[in-house]
């Protein structure tokens, strides 16, 4: 991948980034991406952000996770080693729903934390860029591709919406 | 973010923090070397520990036998730390999932540090089974795996097989959501950090960067594990009551466990999180995150289950003489009367009587008093497990095989071990992550922080809001001058006071706590809030030198019909709004009548 470099500026307040952001909307500026130390609500609609699908990936690991269990134990208990437990049925339906469960939430979870870590890029090990230490204490980011928008015209925006600093970086 | 706050809530966050001192007050504890107490609790924690190390060593060496466990009573001290400890946990999910599906952000400030607590209950509930099965090195046989002995499947019908499934996936699950809202956090500890520590926390912040997709998508997982927990939490504790109610003991053999034990597992738990709370504000300094309305809200969770839990007990004896089954009143006159009553007595009064006191808003927002009786309730609910569990099994069908149980000093190490166990944990926790989620606090300070909600203590009065100079260069964004535009950002805190003017109105929500809300005053709605405001009357200082006959000019001159507020009492109310005596202010509300005298 060929280097890639960032303009960022960074703002001071959370309303004063979305107002900037809604100003980059208005000029049909690019923006790479946002980078903030909390989540900001309102600001997914405004970066034209779809909604997330983690749930319905959830919900599909969680039907993994019903059918994993009770046909384990349909299958355990009728064909694979048939036992008669105080006089119940072998394929004694209601006494599996407890572990049905316990193992539709626990592949859902599992499965989602998982997806999550993997669609973002993080996990244990993972060594990104980061841009600047404060974005993670009290700075609101907002960095353009170098490549899609001058280094004259990204500093005349933060200039312009506000931002306490301006600063670029290689990734 | 601009959601609509009662003015009767109390802020969450005091001291008018900005985002800065959040990040410092919360991520320092971890920075520093460790205070005195924090030492002498971690020697008194780990040699506990040892020493109920020694103790299931001792177990597993000797065998089972060192135990008083007997024929009768196969379930002692045991399956009553067990339950005990399980019970403990609940208090954790509860706050950081259902009190986030109810979108109760007074969490924020607890929900890190109980989730915490959760994870090191239930390690220290599952060592219980584990070395209770006697031969703790083949405890593996307990999970359905294909194995060589034919493969011999565990018995999915049975309730401890269940109780094996729902604790270990609470384990996992509670393990994953607490670990999943550490991570934005660890990012702020490593990018705070140097050296060999900023690689220890790079590796534990998973490469966090903070980006909007990545925040979206974690305010998803968090959302969606919460709504899964919560079903999940229910179902551990009910579990752990089918090991009773399935079984065809009189006293166990109830129908209202589940919910009875859910109850019960909320109230313990909330008697340990304020138990630890209290503490580890007052050692890590975090008195204006865990506020005193933070501390009433958990009594009032107290009081709620507390007396869900006394009807519960109440119940039982009423079902008992109400079947007509005497095994059943014989079962419950032997608890409160028989062998163990002391144990009875110490339940009820330490569960049903002592919360009660939790209706006096005084107990409830004095700290000691919290601390009392988050103590006793924590006994009690030991106490409880006990009565339920030894008392039972000591009154057999059979007289014949009646007999008496206590523990063994091996039995009581054990126990010992694990408080142990717990509070080394926590106390490592303490030291490593962030005890009070930071990103989480920052996200509600807008519409929780003190200095937003115009009850800040005075000498804190928004200062850092009027004089940043970056918002004062965002209000003169309009006639922002291009070719100054280098030392315009460098600007520092030497504002003038012509900058700080407000002309922008995009601005006006950023600013809204240089302007009081009259709507706090008995007899001032939304509408006169902004006529008053429109008149010039902005603050609440403004109002209390406002003449009544002056006002009652403003609302008749005016659109709308106000002839039925009166303002006589509007400059008094203010003036004590303005010097912030707002229980005086209250007391003054309670007389009024619509606002009028």
């Amino acid at each position: 991948m060929a280097a890639k470099r960032l303009v960022y500026g960074l703002y001071n307040d959370e309303e004063i980034l979305l107002e900037a952001v809604k100003s980059a909307n208005e000029k049909h500026i690019d923006i790479y991406d946002v980078y903030t130390p909390f989540p900001i609500h309102g600001l997914d609609p405004l970066l034209g952000l779809s909604e997330s699908r983690l749930h319905i990936a959830g919900f599909i690991y969680g039907m993994l996770g019903t059918l994993t269990a009770f046909l384990g134990m349909t299958w355990i208990f009728t064909k694979d080693w048939p036992i008669i437990f105080g006089g119940k049925p072998y394929w004694a339906v209601p006494s599996f729903i407890p572990i049905t469960f316990e193992l539709t939430v626990l592949f859902a979870s599992i499965g989602m934390v998982v997806t999550f870590y993997i669609i973002n890029g993080l996990g244990p090990g993972v060594v990104n860029t980061y841009l600047d230490d404060r974005i993670t204490d009290d700075k609101f980011c907002i960095a353009f591709d170098s490549n899609s928008m001058s280094d004259a015209d990204a500093e005349a925006f933060f200039r312009r919406t506000g931002a306490s600093e301006v600063h670029d970086k290689e990734l | 973010m601009s959601s609509y706050v009662s003015p009767i809530r109390e802020p969450l966050i005091t001291g008018s923090k900005t985002y800065h001192e959040i990040t410092e007050d919360l991520v320092s504890p971890t920075e520093k070397v460790p205070s005195a107490p924090w030492v002498i609790g971690f020697i008194i924690s780990i040699s506990l520990l040892a020493f109920g190390l020694f103790c299931i060593a001792w177990t597993v060496w000797h065998g089972i036998g060192t135990w008083n466990l007997n024929r009768t009573v196969g379930w002692g001290w045991d399956i009553t730390n067990f339950v005990w400890w399980i019970g403990i946990g609940h208090a954790g999910t509860l706050i950081s999932a259902i009190l986030l599906l109810f979108r109760q952000k007074w969490r924020t400030g607890v929900n890190r540090a109980a989730e915490a607590m959760t994870i090191f209950a239930v390690i220290c509930a599952a060592l219980f089974p584990g070395i209770h099965v006697g031969r703790a090195w083949v405890v593996f046989y307990f999970f359905p795996y294909p194995n060589t002995r034919g493969p011999l499947w565990p018995n999915f019908n049975s309730p401890l097989l269940w109780d094996l499934f729902a604790i270990s996936t609470y384990f996992t699950v509670s393990l994953l959501f607490w670990y999943t809202g550490l991570v934005p956090d660890f990012a702020t500890v490593r990018d705070r950090a140097k050296g060999f520590r900023k690689k220890i926390y790079n590796f534990l912040s998973f490469g966090w960067t903070g980006a909007a997709k990545h925040w979206q998508r974690w305010e998803y997982l968090s959302l969606v594990l919460a709504g899964i927990a919560t079903p999940l939490v229910l179902s551990v504790h009910t579990i752990v009551s089918f090991d009773f109610a399935t079984s065809v003991i009189p006293g166990w053999h109830t129908t209202i466990f589940p919910p009875y034990f859910v109850a019960g597992a909320i109230f313990s738990g909330f008697a340990m999180v304020l138990t630890l709370m209290l503490v580890t504000r007052k050692v890590l300094k975090l008195e204006d995150y865990i506020t005193i309305a933070h501390i009433e809200s958990m009594n009032k969770v107290i009081l709620v289950t507390g007396t869900i839990v006394g009807v519960a007990y109440l119940t039982e004896l009423f079902i008992a003489w109400y079947s007509g089954y005497v095994y059943e009143q014989f079962a419950f006159f032997n608890r409160a009367l028989g062998p163990y009553w002391w144990s009875y007595f110490g339940m009820m009064f330490c569960n049903v009587i002592t919360p009660q006191f939790f209706w006096f808003k005084k107990i409830r927002r004095s700290l000691f008093w919290t601390f009392l009786l988050s103590i006793v309730v924590n006994i009690g609910m030991w106490f409880e497990r006990f009565v339920i569990i030894a008392t039972t099994l000591a009154r057999d069908y059979l007289p014949s095989s009646w007999s008496y149980y206590s523990p063994t000093w091996v039995e009581i190490g054990i126990f010992l071990g694990t408080i142990g166990l717990f509070f080394t944990l926590y106390l490592i926790f303490t030291r490593v992550a962030p005890v009070v989620a930071i990103a989480e606090v920052k996200s509600i300070l807008k519409s929780s922080g003190d200095q937003y909600s115009g009850k800040a203590e005075p000498g804190h009065h928004h200062l850092h809001v009027e004089e940043d100079p970056n918002f004062v260069s965002y209000l003169k964004k309009s006639s922002f001058d291009f070719a100054n535009a280098k030392t315009q950002t460098s600007t520092t805190h030497s504002s003038s006071s012509q900058e700080k003017k407000i002309v922008d109105s995009a601005v006006a929500t950023t600013v809204k706590a240089a302007v009081d809300k009259f709507q706090k005053l008995e007899g001032i709605g939304p509408k006169i809030d902004s006529v008053l405001k429109a008149a010039g009357i902005q603050t609440y200082v403004d109002l209390s030198k406002t003449s009544v006959d002056r006002l009652q000019d403003i609302l008749d001159n005016s659109e709308g019909n106000f002839a039925g507020n009166s303002p006589e009492s509007w400059p008094e109310q203010a003036r004590l709004a303005a010097e912030g005596k707002w229980d005086e202010l209250k007391d003054l509300q309670d007389r009024l009548d619509g606002g009028k005298y």
